[in-house]
């Protein structure tokens, strides 16, 4: 691939290293007695709460549909995917080191893949927590299910969940798009011609 | 029908005689509106959901405690608890509290607040602390303004009646206090005719900047007159403080008469600065004296007391310099300081002037030794070579005085019930505005500190009568909320207040409402019977005590099932309020529960003392409305006979067995 391509390809590897530092995701409640918020933040290895005690709330609130607790310590995922993120970023660098087209192609694929599954994922531990309810559970309604959206804003009862993308999330976006134009650029310039020689 | 018909005419005629006699009567006045201008609902309309722009702390007199509204809404806040117990929350119910209200007499469920005073660093409130008075059994409390509660209280010995209190030096150095009622010091049975010979006023200095060590660092014995009230210095006059007093007749009865006849009484000026040096220089008399210090410690949510064995006493006699005498007419009340340290205002309450006297020429009389007399050692200057000028004429009746920005100060006067603004440089009256009715102590946020807010002023009334809606001879005090911001006292509002507030300080709200506590930290709590878990919870004998390890978190308790307690026993309800989450308090009450309910806040422990008297079954429940499911938080609590077998068994959910 040409230059450009492979400082594409770095600087999106570059950027993924960020993601250890900022939330992937964030749900957020309101609702008529909570103005202020309840907040639940996805990083790569943990979830946390707007505040020191929002995580706490929600599950006790959580408690009166019978929604299990969330409990960050076990959910097998965030031990898992810090080290993909990890091979992820490896994967770019030594791409771009190497400059081969295919290992561009491939990297771009298997974000694809990764991002794909990990939303995939992401939805099953919704389902699973909106649907799999405590049937002594105080508060039952026939027919409704509690699963946020996965990505969006959605009345539950009282509360308006919403869940999107947060700043983590979206570099790790920026990354894989930095990857796609790194493709666009490495079919552009070769059609054209333009060869640009390997550092 | 003739003899009616008669008694009717005979009415009429001596109605019209009458009418003759002392000419027309005095139209009555239409109902008040005519004070407000049209834009006054604006200037106090605060729209549901926005906040105050101020908080005004109320003392609230006989009620003992003290009350937070908003300004300029006039909405309440709260009530905070602290020299009365308050069956509501507990407060001085609950073995945690009761340590607040010990003292050396004893138990003490209940006092009179006069002055709430906020904190000050350089002069100006700085929203760490109020300090508020008892008068009754001499006491000074701080609220800490994070939580809005009680965290400490010091008894104040040698001292009948803390009326000039707790006015604080300009960087909470001290909060101070004065006698009101001159007594024997020390204490002893002597007869009262003998009072000139006997009885002597104290004022004291205590340490008030390092929280949870109050401590009365000295006291000055005065002669005994009554001590009225109090402020210090700042800027030029920093390090001294002056105190009004009344009965320089020494009178011991019907004072009303008998200390009223003097045309000027005094304010006593202490220079605490040369206190200190006395008490550095051992120029002092330790003085056997019991007295209590309270402190609840916000972590273990407990107060602990200790009491304390004697005080330092200065006598001026062996500390020259430390206390002069400023006559001033006729029995003042209020003292107050302007906001640049160089005037202070005396409020002669029977006095047809409001007498200024300079705080720069009282250091030149003192340097020039312009001496009128000496009373017990302690030097009174002259009137004159202190005076700096009399507002002549008035009002009627004038008791205290606040200042605003722009250097004109405001008098309240009773007996004519106006605010009378006037400029102390020149001692002109520039504008007056009546209240409603009989005004006692007036509010400028700031208006007694180096740097006064001056937008709103305040009127605390001592009568209200028409003012409100009737609900029968026992009335609310009234207060009026005026506009100061500009040339002429504006009045826009009433509202009306707890108990009897006679004095109160007011801050800008945004200088605490960031900093105020929503929970408190359950990591944090330290109370040696809380539980953190509702696995912990338990329930433990120790002979006939029981002790109830109890979690509230919505909507249940744990344990909520309670078998083996016997008649004979004394449950102790520990209950830990799990929640972390703002405003969601949990309360706990039994049946027959002769102490009072608790409110528990989020983080909270608190402990309820309970003696079952026969065998049954108990309900308790939250008394708090928490949750959609409040109504199912409840227990039960299973009492047997004395000398019963039933064994101790508890649980929530699913029954156990025995433990």
């Amino acid at each position: 691939m040409n230059i450009v391509s492979r400082g594409l390809l770095a600087l999106a590897s570059l950027l993924l290293i960020l993601t250890y530092f900022f939330p992937l995701w964030k749900i957020e409640l309101l609702a008529p007695q909570y103005p202020e918020g309840l907040r639940m933040f996805i990083w790569v290895n943990k979830i946390t709460g707007g505040t020191e005690f929002d995580l706490y709330n929600i599950n006790l609130l959580n408690h009166y549909i019978g929604m299990k607790p969330i409990e960050p310590e076990s959910v097998p995922e965030l031990k898992i995917l810090p080290f993909i993120l990890g091979f992820l970023i490896a994967f770019g660098f030594v791409s771009a080191l190497l400059g081969k087209r295919i290992l561009l192609y491939a990297w771009v694929l298997s974000f694809v893949i990764l991002a794909i599954l990990g939303l995939a994922d992401f939805y099953r531990w919704e389902y699973d927590y909106g649907h799999n309810l405590d049937p002594n559970a105080p508060i039952k309604i026939p027919g409704l299910s509690y699963q946020p959206p996965l990505i969006g804003t959605k009345q539950l009862l009282n509360i308006v969940a919403s869940s999107f993308p947060d700043v983590g999330g979206y570099i790790a976006g920026g990354a894989l798009l930095l990857g796609i134009v790194a493709i666009i650029f490495d079919i552009k310039l070769s059609k054209f011609g333009v060869e640009v020689k390997p550092a | 029908m003739w003899g009616k018909r008669k008694l009717l005419v005979g009415g009429l005629s001596a109605l019209a005689l009458g009418t003759l006699l002392t000419g027309c009567p005095p139209k009555k006045e239409a109902p008040k509106p005519e004070a407000v201008g049209i834009d006054a609902s604006s200037k106090v309309y605060v729209p549901p959901g926005q906040q105050d722009e101020f908080y005004v702390f109320f003392s609230g007199g006989f009620s003992g405690q003290v009350s937070v509204y908003g300004i300029p809404s006039g909405r309440i806040l709260k009530v905070i608890k602290v020299f009365s117990q308050d069956p509501e929350t507990g407060y001085g119910y609950s073995p945690e509290t009761r340590p607040l209200l010990m003292t050396s007499h004893g138990f003490m469920p209940w006092d009179d607040t006069h002055h709430p005073e906020l904190s000050q660093t350089d002069g100006v409130p700085d929203g760490r602390w109020l300090f508020i008075n008892a008068n009754n059994t001499p006491r000074i409390a701080r609220i800490d303004l994070s939580t809005f509660e009680t965290t400490e209280i010091i008894e104040i010995p040698n001292t009948g009646g803390n009326h000039a209190s707790p006015f604080v030096t300009p960087n909470t150095e001290y909060v101070v206090s004065a006698s009101r009622f001159s007594i024997p010091v020390p204490q002893r049975d002597v007869p009262v005719e003998n009072f000139a010979e006997n009885f002597k006023g104290v004022i004291s200095f205590i340490k008030a900047n390092d929280p949870g060590k109050m401590d009365v660092s000295f006291q000055i014995l005065m002669p005994g007159f009554n001590y009225d009230l109090a402020h210090c210095g700042k800027g030029p006059s920093y390090g001294w403080c002056f105190f009004t007093s009344y009965n320089s007749e020494q009178a011991h009865t019907l004072l009303e008469i008998n200390a009223s006849k003097n045309d000027k009484d005094f304010i006593a000026a202490v220079n605490w600065k040369r206190a200190e040096e006395c008490v550095a220089q051992g120029k002092y008399q330790e003085m056997p004296a019991t007295y209590y210090h309270n402190v609840y410690d916000e972590k273990k949510h407990m107060a602990t007391s200790n009491v304390r064995r004697s005080v330092k006493v200065i006598n001026p006699k062996d500390c020259p310099g430390v206390v002069y005498l400023l006559p001033t007419p006729k029995s003042p009340h209020g003292v107050d300081v302007s906001p640049d340290g160089e005037y202070i205002v005396g409020g002669g309450k029977l006095a047809t002037v409001i007498p200024i006297h300079s705080f720069s020429k009282m250091l030149k009389a003192i340097e020039q030794k312009a001496f009128e007399k000496e009373i017990d050692g302690i030097p009174v200057l002259k009137y004159d070579a202190t005076l700096h000028c009399e507002a002549e004429k008035p009002c009627l009746g004038p008791l205290h005085t606040e200042f605003d920005d722009k250097g004109f100060a405001y008098t309240s006067c009773f007996v004519s019930s106006e605010v009378v603004k006037y400029d102390p440089k020149t001692c002109k009256v520039v504008d007056r505005a009546p209240t409603y009715y009989s005004i006692g102590h007036l509010l400028i946020p700031g208006g007694d500190s180096a740097k006064p807010w001056g937008k709103y002023l305040i009127a605390m009334n001592k009568i209200t009568k028409d003012r409100q809606l009737p609900v029968g001879p026992e009335l609310l005090q009234s207060a009026q909320l005026y506009d100061i911001s500009g040339d002429k006292i504006q009045l826009l509002h009433e509202f009306f207040t707890v108990g009897e507030p006679h004095y109160a300080q007011a801050l800008p709200a945004s200088l605490i409402k960031d900093k105020v506590a929503k929970i408190y930290p359950l990591a944090e709590n330290q109370h040696p019977y809380a539980v953190k878990a509702e696995k912990d919870a338990r329930v433990e004998r120790k002979g006939n005590e029981v002790h109830v390890y109890m979690t509230a978190i919505r909507s249940h308790f744990v344990p909520d099932v309670i078998e083996g307690v016997r008649v004979g026993d004394t449950v102790y309800f520990h209950v830990t309020n799990l929640e972390q989450d703002w405003d969601i308090p949990h309360g706990f009450a039994v049946k027959g529960s002769e102490e009072a309910e608790i409110l528990i806040m989020p983080g909270q422990t608190k402990t309820l003392v309970w003696k079952p008297k026969a065998p049954g079954v108990y309900p308790f429940y939250c008394t708090d409305f928490c949750s959609a499911l409040h109504q199912e938080m409840q227990g039960y609590i299973r009492v047997s006979p004395a000398g019963s077998n039933v064994p101790l068994r508890y649980y929530t959910g699913t029954p156990t067995a025995q433990k």
